[in-house]
């Protein structure tokens, strides 16, 4: 098999998977009522999720041992919040926390 | 964020999340390229594969001539987080027809399903296809435009990160937990702090144990868990 097909199938399996992940649970929902215990703990997910992949990337993984703190991006992160409390705005919150980054790193 | 859901207000509302979507898909580019893809299948992965950091694993997987079915297989769990976050979604759509869910589903991602559930709390629990729609569709031209650009970009810039770029998407989560927090009635205040502190200690913890690309997954089955149980105990 060439390197570029070998590509294009992967391509298109990845993309048949993550497909179904996002679209199975639309068309079973549409079709069954989820108990009160499950809707319960889907309300959990927002907030779980964001925070998540917020601190997921504050860290540097060493399998097997603890992860060490992204010392950059916890500096970006004081501004970040500051701005979120102040201003609400999604987009000043996206723009101080990059400019941050930045200068944390040219300093 | 405003209650109304539109089509405009739906582009004014994606603009935060553009800056992430460029930052990543020029990473993404680069990345792809270094690892011998070719302009055309980058972006042909970014609009078929659609899937943030599971391409990245991908490309590397390629690179390092992992088979393809270890490749779906890593895919598939890395993004299985997306059955979680469809179902908790889909209860908004369920008065549109099969095909407009099919259409929302197919290019939901962590970002739009994340600021559709900020929107409901502006808007009594109220979406509409044409908002999450619009939201969905920009940001699937802008990745698979900045993955194309980075492609290209791959051989002359040297240190894309000197634009603090990459911060764009952990900053934007920033502001979408700190808008859930004060926003979010159906949970409270007082619990979804609790539930972020927990969660920062399970991140933690699952670091040590499970790779980078699971450990959302992981603890987000986990934290959902344990919420429901303090919410019970709390009442």
């Amino acid at each position: 098999m060439s390197e570029t097909s070998r590509v294009i199938l992967t391509i298109f399996g990845t993309g048949l998977v993550t497909w179904l992940s996002r679209v199975l649970p639309f068309a079973v929902l549409k079709k069954i009522r989820l108990p009160k215990i499950v809707l319960e703990y889907l309300s959990f997910v927002p907030i779980v999720s964001m925070s998540a992949l917020w601190f997921d990337n504050l860290f540097i993984q060493h399998l097997g041992q603890v992860p060490t703190v992204n010392v950059d991006y916890l500096l970006a992160t004081f501004p970040a919040v500051v701005t979120a409390v102040m201003t609400k705005s999604l987009l000043a919150v996206v723009l101080v926390g990059m400019a941050a980054l930045a200068l944390i790193r040219y300093l | 964020m405003n209650t109304a859901l539109t089509k405009s207000v739906a582009l004014r509302e994606t603009l935060p999340t553009v800056f992430g979507y460029i930052g990543i898909g020029i990473a993404f580019g680069v990345l792809g390229h270094a690892a011998g893809l070719s302009l055309g299948l980058v972006v042909l992965m970014s609009l078929i594969t659609y899937a943030g950091s599971a391409q990245f694993v991908a490309v590397s997987m390629l690179a390092g001539g992992s088979s393809i079915l270890s490749i779906i297989l890593a895919v598939f769990l890395i993004n299985s987080r997306f059955i979680l976050m469809s179902m908790s979604v889909a209860q908004y759509f369920k008065k549109e027809s099969t095909m407009k869910n099919i259409v929302l589903a197919s290019l939901l991602t962590d970002e739009s399903y994340a600021l559709a559930m900020n929107k409901v709390n502006y808007t009594q629990g109220q979406l509409s296809f044409e908002w999450l729609n619009t939201v969905n569709l920009i940001s699937y031209g802008i990745w698979a435009g900045a993955s194309g650009l980075g492609a290209w970009l791959g051989t002359t810039i040297r240190h894309p990160e000197a634009l603090g770029l990459d911060f764009a998407l952990v900053a934007m989560f920033i502001g979408l937990v700190y808008l859930q927090l004060i926003s979010d009635r159906q949970l409270g205040y007082g619990l979804q702090l609790v539930m972020i502190g927990l969660t920062l200690v399970l991140v933690y913890g699952a670091l040590i144990f499970i790779p980078k690309n699971f450990v959302v997954l992981v603890v987000t089955l986990l934290a959902c868990g344990i919420g429901v149980l303090l919410k019970h105990v709390r009442n």
